[in-house]
């Protein structure tokens, strides 16, 4: 960690002023050094090839440190990810940061840190950005937004148009990891695990199948906030479709699903920061496990059920114990049970 | 995952599934009286397994559906004094109030905190001293221990900055109100383990001799909630009303005494308004004369003016099993978990969540869930 002029982020390195300017050289432009960025213009000057797809998201992630990763690295991986989920393999991405004054130095230097090993790991580049300071008790600590470009894979044809009856359900790994990670360390919840976030970038994971089945990926969709149960509703809704689960054919870890239990949590609605679903057309579906298999991120990938013509509009769970219910959007926030 | 995955054991469900249709000759109606066990029945399927002849209708085990509109508005009047921290179960929050829900209160600035165990907020209450940190003490005889114990600690300790809202209740009371309706159909009730866990059976041997009803002692996995189906439904079709207990790992005949004695310290049994059902005397617990101070109510002085129920809501039907979820005009249209009419709706462990999230599809038709 380079040598600050104070402890703590201050209303001044939000000024526009010498803080500020301080603060971007000897700390973001320096981390983050390339080309476009070191030209500290405006705005980012670049030619773009090919058919281009465009995300944005915003990071309020608390607590900002977590087991498995920091609010810098799921601000990359997350905006990649969902370029990823368009065919799209990211290029450029812009940072901002809203920081809450007060914020230790050593943090914001250990988010630029994930910043830089999740920029290194996806192959993006940083291209613009942006630093605000807000006064205590106007933020929660940092928040982070990251947009970004990226050119979609010639072979990829992604839309729920796509999708039909017969199409396999892929998840390309455990669920609910992430979620519970979190909720491991949140105030008043606090339980001994080893549970870590699956936070990870999905670029390469994604490029690799497009390479041999393009076209026979109709769908994928990352199951970030809501889990795995509210991605499957929106495409059940959209297309008119049945989307049947097994519960049996679920990948979630021992400890996740202990876990889940002992909260009163639904794993199917608890987020996920490294897995996709994929629904792919029946014929390709098995290629597209083992070719998920060979990647880090996927080795528990599974096919876990099967878009049909019965239920249309909903979502089904096959039970266990051989029982069906449904599998309804989440309302609010999954709450921790009373008893 | 161990413990857990053996009370799920397909196999298993399918033999007793298969006694349950062997053994059943005549209709019958049981209740689950747990919110816990009525999730687990829909949510596994099992309600689709079971013989035509056996009607299984939820009880009033839902600690949050049946806290009453007042309390909320106390709970709430509270989390909006400045200085106060209010402590809660997670589930509670959305339970809406005359006016609004706690959730509402803290997006409009309340300091509610969402705790595991009350315990935590002692410790809350020690670590900010300029502050009153209330825990609103809800929940049948499962949570009344610890949430007893909070205020043991809190007075051995001199926190004195502590005190609890306290809407405890107890399932006997509730199960003789169900029985003395008119309405009344039950022929036999699944009695919740975790209350008896603490509690113990002896309560229910009185009940059990003076309606003549079988009482089992039931858990909350497929293979518990089976088992215990298949117990009551032999003692009904023999014509017996025993209490006997399914729940056997858990619970002990004379329940955890240690429990008991914390909860008999500080608490004493008193009169509780139900949500939906009205007040039934000697129904729950309040913070007794030696721990007043631990009192919210006698704290802050709490004067609101009682509020009235929702008319549009069925809960008190709903929890005396008079009526299914399905049953109500306003399920899934009017009322919804995202726009509650009543408690039951929103609850994790509520009927009509439990209908709602596991067997309607949520765009205005319902769906009959086969097996």
């Amino acid at each position: 960690m380079p040598k600050f002029d104070f402890d703590v982020i201050t209303m001044g390195h939000g000024s526009g002023g010498l803080l500020t300017h301080r603060l971007l050289q000897s700390g973001v432009f320096d981390i983050l050094k390339n080309e476009l960025l070191d030209q500290q213009h405006d705005g980012a000057s670049f030619e773009l090839e090919g058919r281009t797809a465009f995300s944005t998201d915003s990071y309020v992630i608390s607590p900002i440190f977590f087991p498995g990763g920091n609010i810098g690295e799921l601000a990359v991986n997350g905006t990649v990810n969902d370029l990823a989920m368009c065919g799209a393999d990211a290029k450029y991405l812009s940072l901002a940061f809203i920081i809450e004054e007060g914020l230790s130095m050593e943090a914001f230097w250990n988010v630029l840190t994930g910043v830089k090993y999740a920029v290194q790991k996806t192959g993006v580049k940083i291209v613009t950005g942006d630093t605000k300071v807000v006064e205590k008790g106007k933020g929660d600590q940092l928040f982070i937004n990251t947009s970004g470009v990226g050119i979609i894979h010639p072979k990829a044809q992604i839309h729920h148009d796509h999708i039909e009856a017969g199409d396999k359900i892929i998840i390309s790994g455990n669920l609910a990891q992430h979620g519970i990670a979190i909720m491991s360390k949140r105030q008043g919840l606090e339980f001994e695990t080893d549970i870590v976030s699956d936070t990870a970038n999905l670029n390469h994971t994604v490029r690799g199948l497009l390479d041999v089945i393009g076209p026979d990926i109709k769908f994928m969709r990352d199951p970030t906030r809501g889990g795995l149960a509210s991605v499957l509703n929106e495409l059940a809704e959209i297309r008119k479709l049945g989307f049947v689960i097994e519960q049996d054919a679920l990948p979630i870890d021992e400890q996740v699903e202990g876990a889940c239990e002992m909260l009163g949590l639904d794993p199917l609605y608890v987020a996920n920061e490294g897995s996709f679903v994929a629904i792919v057309s029946p014929q390709h579906a098995d290629l597209a496990v083992s070719l998920l298999h060979a990647d880090p991120n996927g080795v528990n990938a599974r096919i876990i059920g099967e878009v049909t013509r019965e239920h249309a509009g909903k979502v089904m769970l096959k039970s266990r114990i051989g029982g069906h219910r449904v599998v309804g959007y989440l309302t609010g926030e999954q709450l921790p049970r009373i008893c | 995952m161990k413990y857990l995955s053996e009370y799920r054991d397909p196999e298993l469900v399918h033999e007793y599934v298969n006694e349950l249709h062997r053994i059943t000759t005549r209709p019958w109606t049981l209740m689950e009286i747990c919110g816990g066990q009525t999730h687990s029945l829909v949510k596994n399927g099992i309600l689709d397994m079971l013989p035509e002849q056996i009607t299984m209708v939820h009880g009033p085990g839902c600690p949050v559906c049946v806290t009453s509109v007042s309390v909320i508005d106390e709970a709430i009047y509270l989390a909006s004094q400045p200085n106060v921290i209010l402590c809660s179960f997670g589930d509670m929050l959305r339970v809406p109030g005359s006016r609004k829900s706690l959730l509402e209160a803290k997006a409009e600035g309340a300091d509610v905190r969402i705790l595991y165990s009350p315990l935590e907020a002692v410790e809350l209450a020690k670590k900010n001293p300029d502050k009153e940190v209330v825990f609103f003490a809800v929940g049948f005889e499962t949570t009344a221990p610890a949430n007893a114990l909070s205020v043991v600690h809190a007075d051995n300790q001199g926190v004195h900055n502590y005190s609890i809202l306290a809407s405890h209740v107890l399932v006997p009371p509730a199960m003789e109100a169900i029985l003395s309706d008119e309405e009344n159909q039950i022929d036999s009730f699944l009695a919740a383990g975790h209350v008896c866990t603490i509690m113990g059976m002896e309560e229910y041997y009185p009940v059990a001799e003076k309606y003549q009803i079988p009482i089992v002692v039931t858990g909350f996995e497929p293979v518990d909630l089976l088992q215990g189906i298949v117990m009551a439904v032999r003692q009904l079709e023999k014509g017996e009303y025993k209490v006997e207990n399914q729940y056997a790992r858990s619970v002990q005949r004379e329940g955890n005494r240690m429990a008991q004695d914390t909860i008999q310290k500080v608490f004493e049994v008193s009169d509780r308004t139900w949500r939906g059902i009205g007040s039934i005397p000697q129904s729950g617990y309040e913070v007794n004369e030696r721990y007043r101070q631990y009192n919210s109510r006698i704290k802050f002085a709490i004067d609101i003016p009682l509020a009235e129920e929702n008319k549009e809501c069925i809960s008190g039907d709903i929890m005396k099993g008079l009526k299914k979820p399905r049953q109500c005009p306003n399920f899934g249209t009017k009322c919804k978990p995202e726009h509650p009419l009543g408690a039951p709706m929103v609850s994790s462990e509520g009927a009509c969540a439990a209908y709602y999230q596991y067997s309607f599809s949520g765009t205005g038709t319902t769906e009959a869930v086969s097996s």
